[in-house]
């Protein structure tokens, strides 16, 4: 019996080849010779070809290794934003105390394996390589969460994204079985045929709420949403920021092409309970983070809120939401990122964490830090000018285009319940003096102030602590061009795009489109 | 050149972050006196004779989501935008002279809302409009959180909370719109021009118009929904009040003119009792209250209130007369409320104190400013003889034929205006001067900018036919959806031939000015 290998089309994997060697790379050359800088340089190059290929393939459409994978505009958008997420976190991590545990070559190498989970989610149209991206994006993640050992809520970070993560993949998994049960396939297209006749099935209705449930724990989306405001926070700021963004980029994706393509034909099933789930997310998210101090916390929730606004984009099932959806996950990378990068760069040089207070007054002192997460703040708020903008027209355009004007008229309302959280960060960055209310010795200073943090911190909080250089005494990084240079960079890319929205809409559209070439 | 105009004053702030220390107050305001040129410029070229557009601006902006950069300035919008150029020169001056800390920033955000609040005039694509409507609150919440006073932060939040809740909606409505509009035409688009061609079915209007109502009536504030007015009144800067008071809120009149009425005309025609009774009620509550308050800034910022309850009124008498002089009273109030507040700056700088009943006699060494505030508060009260009175007249006139009812009512509010208005003058500039109190003459510095506000309140007062000549061309067309008739179009199908003498009304307009 001869055994004939599939045609594999190494230009079409190619972005996923030059990850999988560099995370291979990274991991290899900091056992030689560990330093920082030359990890963070090998895997921003990694990171470089990676996005240079996926530029390179960009228009192509078809079907990788026998149909597991879809080399299309949609996936290669979608690992464009991964890839630039992890990118952009990579000067991050250089003076991340996590990192410095950990060892830079290992914390970087665990966030290309991740990415790479990502790649391939981006472009699964197999339930089977659905579910291993979807595990290989994940496992790395709940070391990364869980590797500031000195500190207790990292470790219980860790430990609950690990336990609801691997609760949510489980449940997915459960569904996909029942999917294929009900259509006997595991591609993407023979579903579709399959289950095209049966859509009051039982077998296909339980499997449809299952998957449905899985997903919706990876993007967080309420009710699943219990992890999120805890890990965001517990997890060393870096990989909060890598998980914000690109995560909920790759999981989205999945979920419009597992939704639009596999389970297209039963869009009567599911497009009123996405919604409403969708409406519930707004509301949680945004009642949520109304009262929250913690700013890693507060945009834990604004992200689920922020999920339930895209969620509208796959609601309506149409190209017109699909391209709104990939805009907006465009979008809410450049808005989120500069916001956890001026997190992270203030828990360095204050005593005070990532507690809103540490924000206060930088308006004055560090403009440089203080535009970029105004910018973000405000362009997650919605208002004109931004990405942030644009973005919310285009879902709500796709929503009412769809016959769901009542979820458009939800965004609106959840904009403005956000408006009081986001602007509480405006106006402490501009409107309050830097040393107004400084913590009574007696309160918890570190957000949740664990006694392990307060060594850590070495030092009472705000007292004592020269700008620039963090508690322990290291450069904080806050004054590095390298870390200055990439949020500036987003947060002006916001402004761009708010002003020039044509080059990103015509991207999204492409990427939008390419989902339903061949769909019927 | 409205392009230049509207976008060179955020270039100005821009620049004020690179110039050295000494220019950052100079050249803001050499920034805004170039664009009032242009403003006046604009004016001089504009022809009274053309209904449409004038200086037109079309172009791609974001061909997939149906939105075009459209502006274009008529009769309606040309003296809204003077208004603005005139009130942001004026109030820049007024700050350049009393430098604010962080005077890049400040200047960088009044600049930002310059540019919004033109842009907000100027556009003639509904989702650009809302765009700058939309954008305006950025700059004035900077402008009030961190320069303002008391409990800033909280006001300042509050106010972009109140009034986004309606900008937000009516960004659905104006979506709902377009896409409603294009399931007749097959293409979307947001063009002002395109959409008063296809307006929409009646059912569908109702909820459309009381979003976009919703947000307008907020912005203006209106009787109900003024609950921001107080507190952001209190805590911002005079000279950002006086913009506030004296432009923004007339973007809200404006919108109704230029979008509610020509596009959803079922709707206001069906709700027209509605939005009058809510017009009534913010004259007689807005008169009473500005009667009963002490403190100076909330005595004219719910005079405010009552005064834009006459233009609502006014717009809402669905009649070109009343609109007329919607129109008319819109720029009247601006110049009027914009050197109420900066005189009540120099009041509070002599003073010490925003309490009315701590301040009087300051005319007793400062005539000049006595004799400014006197014309000021003459034209508040729509004396006879200023063109607050012409305005006045034209509302009321146009309400009188519309619903009888309501102008008697409304009519008493005008009365209310003299005793609030008067006692306003009285409280600060007679009696005896009290304790700690210094009367001073205006200085020579604080009169430019006040002086020339003066002056236009005296200008137009001779002359409001300026005004009214340009506008009713516009105002006709706006309203020519709701003249009792329905929609008219001519044979191509997509401009409104009529004009109001076609209007089935009782009788001839008052004034065949």
């Amino acid at each position: 019996m001869t055994f004939t290998a599939p045609d594999i089309d190494y230009a079409g994997l190619s972005p996923v080849i030059a990850l999988t060697a560099g995370a291979c790379i990274v991991l290899v050359v900091s056992l030689i010779a560990p330093g920082r800088w030359t990890s963070t340089l090998l895997s921003l190059a990694t990171l470089a070809a990676a996005a240079g290929l996926c530029i390179w393939q960009w228009g192509k459409s078809e079907d990788l290794v026998a149909g597991a994978l879809r080399l299309d505009d949609l996936g290669l958008a979608v690992s464009l934003i991964a890839i630039a997420a992890a990118a952009f976190v990579m000067p991050l991590t250089l003076r991340e105390p996590a990192a410095r545990r950990a060892g830079h070559g290992d914390f970087q190498a665990l966030v290309l394996g991740s990415t790479l989970g990502m790649v391939l989610l981006a472009q699964a149209q197999n339930l089977v390589a659905l579910f291993v991206a979807l595990e290989l994006l994940s496992v790395p993640l709940y070391v990364l969460c869980g590797s500031s050992l000195t500190r207790q809520q990292s470790l219980e970070a860790g430990l609950k994204y690990l336990i609801v993560g691997s609760l949510g993949s489980a449940t997915l998994l459960y569904g996909l079985a029942f999917i294929y049960g009900a259509s006997g396939s595991t591609d993407f297209a023979g579903i579709r045929d399959g289950i095209g006749s049966l859509s009051d099935d039982p077998l296909v209705l339980i499997g449809i709420g299952l998957a449905a449930t899985g997903l919706a724990f990876k993007v967080s989306l309420a009710p699943f949403h219990q992890w999120t405001p805890d890990v965001y926070q517990g997890a060393p700021t870096p990989v909060t920021a890598f998980m914000a963004v690109a995560t909920k980029a790759a999981a989205f994706c999945v979920f419009v092409r597992f939704f639009e393509v596999a389970l297209g034909p039963s869009v009567s099933d599911w497009d009123g309970p996405l919604a409403i789930l969708a409406v519930v997310s707004i509301a949680v998210g945004n009642i949520g983070a109304l009262g929250q101090d913690s700013v890693k916390r507060l945009l834990g929730y604004s992200g689920i809120a922020q999920a339930g606004y895209m969620l509208t984009g796959i609601v309506v099932a149409s190209e017109f939401g699909v391209k709104a959806l990939v805009f907006y996950l465009a979008a809410y990378a450049l808005m989120n990122l500069p916001a956890f990068a001026v997190v992270a760069i203030r828990e360095r040089e204050t005593g005070y964490g990532d507690d809103i207070r540490a924000l206060q007054g930088i308006g004055r002192d560090r403009p440089e830090l203080a535009w970029p997460i105004t910018i973000s703040m405000l362009a997650l708020a919605g208002l004109p000018g931004t990405a942030g903008f644009i973005g919310k027209l285009f879902l709500i355009e796709a929503a009412v285009d769809g016959d769901y004007t009542w979820l458009g008229v939800a965004i609106a309302i959840g904009t403005m319940v956000s408006l009081a959280y986001y602007l509480r960060i405006v106006a402490a960055v501009w409107m309050r003096a830097g040393d107004e209310p400084v913590a009574a010795p007696g309160l918890p200073a570190m957000a949740g102030g664990s006694p392990e943090a307060d060594v850590e911190a070495g030092s009472s909080p705000g007292a004592g602590v020269t700008p620039g250089r963090d508690p322990a005494g290291e450069p904080s990084g806050g004054r590095c061009p390298v870390v200055l240079v990439p949020t500036a960079l987003a947060a002006a890319a916001t402004v761009v795009f708010g002003i020039i929205p044509s080059p990103l809409v015509d991207w999204a559209s492409n990427a939008g489109t390419a989902l339903f070439i061949g769909l019927s | 050149m409205i392009q230049v105009m509207l976008w060179f004053p955020v270039a100005v702030g821009l620049l004020c972050f690179v110039v050295p220390r000494r220019g950052v107050r100079i050249l803001p305001v050499a920034g805004t006196l170039f664009v009032l040129v242009l403003a006046i410029v604009l004016v001089a070229g504009f022809d009274a004779g053309v209904t449409g557009l004038q200086h037109p601006v079309d172009e791609s902006w974001i061909p997939d989501l149906g939105v075009r950069y459209q502006l274009g300035v008529d009769g309606i919008s040309i003296f809204l935008v003077l208004l603005t150029a005139l009130l942001w020169a004026a109030a820049t001056l007024f700050s350049a002279f009393r430098p604010p800390e962080r005077p890049r920033l400040y200047f960088f955000m009044l600049g930002l809302a310059e540019t919004a609040t033109l842009g907000a005039f100027l556009a003639q694509d509904l989702l650009l409009f809302v765009l700058f409507f939309d954008l305006m609150l950025v700059p004035f919440y900077f402008l009030i959180g961190a320069w303002g006073s008391g409990d800033r932060i909280a006001a300042t939040t509050k106010m972009i909370v109140y009034t986004l809740v309606g900008s937000l909606l009516m960004l659905v409505a104006a979506i709902a719109t377009a896409i409603l509009a294009s399931d007749q035409v097959g293409e979307l688009s947001f063009s002002l021009s395109d959409l008063r061609a296809n307006v929409l079915g009646e059912g569908s209007q109702d909820w459309i118009f009381w979003f976009f109502a919703a947000a307008f009536l907020v912005k203006m504030p209106a009787f109900l929904v003024h609950g921001w007015m107080p507190d952001a009144y209190r805590a911002a800067p005079l000279p950002v009040l006086a913009l506030l008071s004296g432009v923004l809120a007339k973007v809200g009149a404006y919108g109704f003119l230029r979008i509610v009425l020509p596009l959803y005309p079922d709707a206001a025609l069906q709700f027209q009792d509605v939005v009058l009774a809510i017009a009534v009620a913010s004259i007689l509550y807005g008169s009473i209250m500005a009667f009963t308050q002490t403190n100076v800034r909330l005595v004219a910022g719910f005079s405010s209130v009552a005064q834009l309850g006459f233009i609502t009124l006014g717009i809402f008498s669905l009649r070109p007369d009343g609109a007329d002089g919607a129109v008319l009273q819109m720029v009247n109030h601006g110049l009027v409320v914009a050197p109420v507040f900066l005189i009540i700056a120099l009041l509070a700088e002599r003073s010490g104190t925003e309490d009315l009943r701590e301040m009087g006699g300051m005319a007793t060494r400062a005539p000049v400013l006595a004799a400014m505030f006197l014309i000021v508060t003459l034209a508040l009260l729509a004396m006879p003889g200023s063109a607050n009175f012409i305005g006045e007249f034209f509302i009321l006139n146009g309400t009188f034929q519309a619903k009888i009812g309501f102008a008697i009512v409304a009519i008493v509010g005008a009365a209310l205006a003299a005793f609030y208005a008067i006692r306003l003058y009285q409280r600060t500039m007679h009696n005896r001067l009290p304790d700690g109190v210094e009367s001073r003459e205006i200085s020579v510095p604080d009169s430019l900018a006040v002086a020339p506000l003066v002056a236009c309140i005296v200008a137009l007062a001779l002359y409001p036919g300026l005004i009214l000549h340009r506008g009713e061309a516009s105002v006709d067309l706006s309203l020519a959806a709701v003249c009792e008739g329905g929609t008219y179009y001519n044979s191509s199908g997509n401009r409104y031939t009529i004009i109001f003498f076609d209007c089935p009304g009782p009788e001839q307009p008052v004034a065949q000015r």
